[in-house]
Order: structure tokens, then C-alpha cells, then sequence
């Protein structure tokens, strides 16, 4: 496969990946901690209302899995096309 | 031994480790005091942006802002930490590989115009003096509260340590005392949360404690919620503003971290692209740690307080009650004069007027935990002050050293020159923001919002159509970046200043004219949105840029080849 074609499709990989991760990170604060709050706070997790739950901790550990998650298919990405340092 | 005491110790101990770290890791170059050298290890970069991004403000008063919305506070956690992942995964590899000092630097370099770069250094100049004048006014005032001492004598001792390590030791000097930083002031968040988690609920770890039982077998959440009925207070578990607002500042704040260049900045201090992505995660971790922990200490502190002191009769109330309303955090006024404390959201009613700040402040007090957390409490509040305010000035030091004199003035100043400009830029910085911090302009609280607004409005777009858009050309990026700027200050000005109508007085009367209901806070995402739409319109009738720019662009996309970027 030639250079540019190859680095084209890495590329295209790459924002699907962007595409995928981004869309939860939207879901776990926007939808379940703000949009759907009222009616996820009819669930209950222990003492915790589940859309409160959400905004105030649960989004925020999920953030932290998305970042490390990233970092790994990039890493293997990086390596499938041979373009890691 | 008492609090004075154990304050003056634990401040001298940690103030001497930040001194040590300053001597030890001096900068002998430009690159190590704009950049560290770029051979920070990741997990050691991760410490020193969470301590570099927790201010004053995070460590003082979230909790407090929190415990008195509850629900609505969801919107400064959300904000301030959900802006790391946008960072990790759309800015800071691509930055890194491109590898240069400054967010200006990039904007300059990429939109090939030093007319882009000079609304960068005015961008980052605005945004970093706003920010930097409460963290000194913050340290003042942390001196002031533990230490006994004049706030500005506070303000002083604070510019004096600064001085001390930003100008001797640049980045790699700011890198690792803010290592030592953060783990004093997680250290100082932490144990107080542990014990009064302990205390209420029986449980070690405050993120489950809250959501735990109390002795008496019902739910801490469901007990608030409860007494702020009781109370006449809204529900803490649900929220008091609109959806549209809420989902415009929670945006704002998260776009806004993305964009703050004191942040962008330390994703150049690593030596790899890999490292970068990796290095936003743990910062993001270390910051999650005392991001997760302010909603509980919030429940804990407001549970305690009300308990404490609503319906009580005044003279038996405990001996911090006294201390507190000394320092003016704290005000009853007996308004039916029954020496009993009436506490409630009626305000002809309410006897008893509370700070915000006393949540994090009195906290181990009330929970009466031993003398050294409570003199813990001051040491941590003083590093996280001192930390942000660290990294901030070296982001006005190098716009004006770097990019102002080096890129735009003079471009063949000598290494050695730069370096002394650089050092006397962080001089001048340190002095302004002195000033600032003893003589604190009335809008010092209302402009931290300003800050994130004007980060959303300016610097986002820019460099993620830089990165993600290839055809964005030097016109587009300007005038989005104007426009966007330009609507943030003037929405600013109507809406938080009423500068318009008449000055302050007439703020509260404007709420009904917001743009689609969206309050100042959450502006930026409207004035974010306006820079895209304008960068992308206008680039679409203005020529593309020239093949080398286009170049660029595709190599930043690749991680290899990083190492070799930073000569230039």
C-alpha cells in the first residue's frame, strides 16, 4: 500500500475510534447526568438516585476508563501501521 | 499543640520541600523553561497538570458550591473534568506533535500569520491574568484565615516563593514542585473526607459513604434531601436551574479546560506522542480522585452543619461557631430574638448567613478531627494555589518572551537572551499579579467564568479545525477567532456587568433577555459555536492554505518522528 493511501486509512480509523468514544462520553454526562436525569433518578444504586449518580460520579470515573481505553487502541493502531515511535 | 502551631510547621515543612525542588531542578535553557526539556515522564506530567489545573477555587470552594446547590453544582464537576477527555483525544497528541513551546506558537505557526499569533498572545494573556489574580488573592486569604497574618502580607510571602521557583527554575522547576504539590494537597483533601466518612457513615471511602447509611440507619442522600424540604430549601438531589442552562455551562467549562493554555501546555513537556495521550489520563485520574470526593464532602459538610446548628440555642453552640464568625464566614442575627439559631431559605426568616468557602474550611472543625488535619487543610489549600498560580505565570511569561519578542520583535535574540527575557517576563508577570491580589478588582469571582468563556470562544476552534480541517486557511481562523472573542466580552459585559443598562444593579433585571436562556457561565458554548461557523464560512470564500501549511497538517496526524519536532 502506498504511504499516502496507508496514512489516509490510518487516519480514517482514528476518527471512527474519535466518533465511538466521544458518543459515551456524551451519553454518561449529557444524556444519563442532565437529559434523562428525572427519569434515571427513579432507579436506585444503594443510597444514590442512578441520575444523580451519574452526574456527581459516574461520568467521571467513565471519562478516566475513556482516556485509557483511547490510549490503547491508539497504541495498537500506531503499531498496525507502523507509524509508533 | 494548637492550630498555629501545627499550621506554621506544616507550612514551613512544605514551603522548604517547594524551595529544595526549585534549587535542585533549575532551568539552564529555554527549552527546559518553557518546555521542561520535553523529558517529563508521563505519570509525573498526569501529577503536575492535576495540580497545575486544581486552583485555589477547586480546592476551597467547590465543595462549598456544591453543598449549597446539590444537584446543580453537577455542572463544575462535569465541566472540569469531562474537558480531559476532548483534551486526550482531539488536542494533545496532535500538539505534541507538532512540538513546539506555546498555544500561540501553534496558531501562529499553522495559520502561517503572526496576525493569528498575536490575537493567540492577547487571548492567552487575558484569559491567564484573569485566572492568576484569585490565586493570589486565594493565598492571601488561606494565610490570613490559618496563619493570623494581614491578607496582603499573605499575598506577599506567596509572590516571594513564586518568584523563587517559576523564575529560577521555569517549567522544570513548576513540573516538579507541583509533584510535591499535589500530593500535599490531596493529601489535605483526603484525610478530613476519610475521617468524617468514617464518622457518619462507617464506611473508609467518601465516594460510597455518601451514598451510604448514617447511624440512625437511613440514607445520607435521602436524610438531606429531607431536611432541605424541611427547611424550605429545594431538593439537594435535584436541580434548580433550566436544562438549556445547565447543558450550555457544562459545555462551556469542558470546551473552555480544553482550551486553557496553561493546561495545553504541559502536554508539550512530554517526550512522546504516545506520552501525551497517556499523560491526560493520568491526569484526569489524579484529578478524579478529588473530584469524586467534593460531592461527598459536600453531603457530609452540609448534613453536619445543619445538624449543628439549626434550631439551636446560640450560646451552647460549639467553640468554631465563635471562631468563624470572627473572620465574618459566619453571620447570625437573632431576628425574633429567642437565642435559638433559625436556619431556613426564607430570607425574613433566616437568622444565619454562611460563606460558601467555611464547607472545606471548617469542615474537620466541625467534625472535631485532631488540630494537625485542620492545620493540614491550610498547607493543602496553599499548594493548590500556589501551583495553578505557578503555571499560569509561566504561560504570560513565554507569550511575552517567546512569542512576542523572540517570534514577532526581535527573531534573532540569542538563547542566553531569551532566557534572561523569559526570567524578567516572569518577573513583571509575578509583580502584576501581586497587584491584582491586593488590590482585587470587584469582579475577580465573576471573571473565573470569563476565563473558561473566552478559552471556548478562542482557542478550541482554532486549533481543532488547525488539526481535524485542512482547509481551514488564515482568514477563517482569525476573524472566528475575533468574533468569537469579541461576542464572549460583549455578552460578558451586558449580562454579568450590565454595563449597558446601567451598571450592576441592573444584572439581575436582564435574566429575562438571555440569548435562548443561556446564562454568562454557559455563553461560551454559544460564542464556540459562532468561531466555527464563521472560521469555516470564511475559509470557504478565501483562497486555501499555502501546500507546505497543508503539509503540516498531515504530519501532525502521524505520531512518528516526534522527538526530532522541537528543534526549530
Amino acid at each position: 500500500m502506498p504511504k499516502k493511501e496507508k496514512m489516509k486509512k490510518y487516519w480514517k480509523e482514528n476518527i471512527r475510534y474519535l466518533v465511538i468514544l466521544l458518543t459515551i462520553w456524551f451519553i454518561v454526562s449529557y444524556g444519563f447526568g442532565i437529559l434523562l436525569v428525572d427519569q434515571l433518578n427513579s432507579i436506585k444504586l444503594g443510597g444514590f438516585k442512578l441520575g444523580f449518580w451519574f452526574a456527581q460520579q459516574g461520568a467521571m470515573y467513565v471519562f478516566v476508563v475513556l482516556i485509557f481505553v483511547y490510549v490503547r487502541l491508539m497504541n495498537k493502531l500506531d503499531k498496525k501501521y507502523d507509524i509508533h515511535e | 499543640m494548637g492550630i498555629l502551631t501545627w499550621t506554621w510547621i506544616l507550612v514551613g515543612i512544605t514551603f522548604a520541600i517547594y524551595i529544595g525542588i526549585a534549587i535542585w531542578a533549575r532551568a539552564n535553557t529555554s527549552k527546559e523553561f518553557y518546555i521542561a526539556g520535553g523529558g517529563v515522564p508521563p505519570i509525573i506530567n498526569g501529577m503536575a497538570t492535576a495540580a497545575d489545573w486544581m486552583s485555589a477555587a477547586s480546592f476551597i470552594s467547590l465543595a462549598g458550591i456544591v453543598s449549597f446547590t446539590g444537584y446543580d453544582g453537577s455542572v463544575y464537576l462535569l465541566g472540569w473534568t469531562g474537558g480531559y477527555v476532548l483534551l486526550a483525544l482531539l488536542l494533545a497528541p496532535y500538539l505534541r506533535k507538532f512540538g513546539k513551546f506555546t498555544v500561540p506558537d501553534f496558531i501562529g505557526d499553522r495559520y502561517y500569520s503572526n496576525v493569528a499569533r498575536f490575537v493567540a498572545v492577547v487571548a492567552a494573556l487575558i484569559i491567564s491574568f484573569t485566572y492568576v489574580a484569585g490565586q493570589m488573592r486565594g493565598v492571601g486569604i488561606v494565610f490570613s484565615r490559618y496563619l493570623e497574618v494581614d491578607i496582603n502580607t499573605g499575598v506577599y510571602i506567596g509572590m516571594g516563593i513564586v518568584l523563587f521557583y517559576a523564575v529560577l527554575g521555569g517549567m522544570k522547576g513548576i513540573t516538579y514542585t507541583q509533584v510535591a504539590q499535589y500530593c500535599v494537597l490531596i493529601f489535605a483533601f483526603m484525610v478530613p473526607a476519610i475521617f468524617i466518612s468514617f464518622q457518619l457513615t462507617g464506611n473508609l471511602i467518601p465516594q460510597l459513604g455518601f451514598g451510604s447509611t448514617g447511624e440512625d440507619g437511613i440514607y445520607l442522600l435521602d436524610k438531606l434531601d429531607g431536611l432541605q424540604k424541611e427547611l424550605g430549601f429545594h431538593e439537594y438531589t435535584s436541580g434548580s436551574k433550566s436544562m438549556v442552562d445547565v447543558l450550555a455551562i457544562t459545555f462551556a467549562l469542558m470546551v473552555g479546560t480544553a482550551g486553557l493554555p496553561h493546561v495545553i501546555v504541559r502536554f508539550f513537556t512530554v517526550p512522546k506522542v504516545k506520552d501525551a495521550r497517556i499523560s491526560a489520563g493520568w491526569a484526569l485520574l489524579f484529578i478524579t480522585i478529588m473530584y469524586t470526593t467534593i460531592p461527598a464532602v459536600a453531603v457530609f459538610a452540609r448534613i453536619n452543619l445543619i445538624e449543628t446548628v439549626s434550631e439551636k440555642k446560640y450560646d451552647e453552640l460549639p467553640e468554631w461557631f465563635g471562631n468563624w464568625e470572627t473572620t465574618g464566614l459566619l453571620k447570625f442575627e437573632d431576628k425574633n430574638k429567642d437565642g435559638i439559631v433559625q436556619y431556613v431559605a426564607d430570607e425574613s426568616v433566616n437568622e444565619l448567613t454562611i460563606d460558601r468557602d467555611i464547607m472545606v474550611l471548617a469542615n474537620p472543625e466541625i467534625a472535631k478531627l485532631p488540630n494537625w488535619v485542620i492545620a493540614l487543610v491550610g498547607a493543602g489549600g496553599l499548594a493548590a494555589a500556589l501551583s495553578t498560580a505557578a503555571g499560569l505565570l509561566l504561560v504570560i511569561a513565554s507569550s511575552i518572551s517567546h512569542d512576542l519578542i523572540k517570534k514577532m520583535i526581535n527573531p534573532n535574540i540569542s538563547e542566553k537572551n531569551e532566557l534572561i527575557a523569559a526570567r524578567l517576563s516572569a518577573v513583571v508577570a509575578v509583580m502584576i499579579a501581586g497587584w491584582f491580589g491586593i488590590n482585587p478588582p470587584g469582579f475577580v469571582a465573576a471573571v473565573v467564568a470569563l476565563a473558561f468563556g473566552l478559552a471556548a470562544a478562542s482557542f478550541f476552534p482554532a486549533i481543532v479545525l488547525g488539526i481535524f480541517y485542512k482547509r481551514m486557511n488564515k482568514e477563517g481562523a482569525i476573524a472566528g477567532m475575533v468574533v468569537g472573542l469579541c461576542l464572549m466580552i460583549f455578552y460578558m459585559l451586558k449580562f454579568k456587568f450590565g454595563t449597558f443598562d446601567g451598571g450592576k444593579e441592573a444584572v439581575a433585571g436582564l435574566k429575562e433577555d438571555w440569548w435562548f436562556g443561556i446564562s454568562p457561565e454557559g455563553f461560551g458554548t454559544v460564542a464556540m459555536a459562532a468561531n466555527f461557523i464563521v472560521s469555516i464560512v470564511i475559509s470557504k470564500f478565501t483562497p486555501p492554505p499555502p501546500q507546505e501549511v497543508q503539509d503540516i497538517v498531515e504530519d501532525i496526524r502521524i505520531p512518528s518522528g516526534a522527538s526530532n519536532a522541537t528543534h526549530h
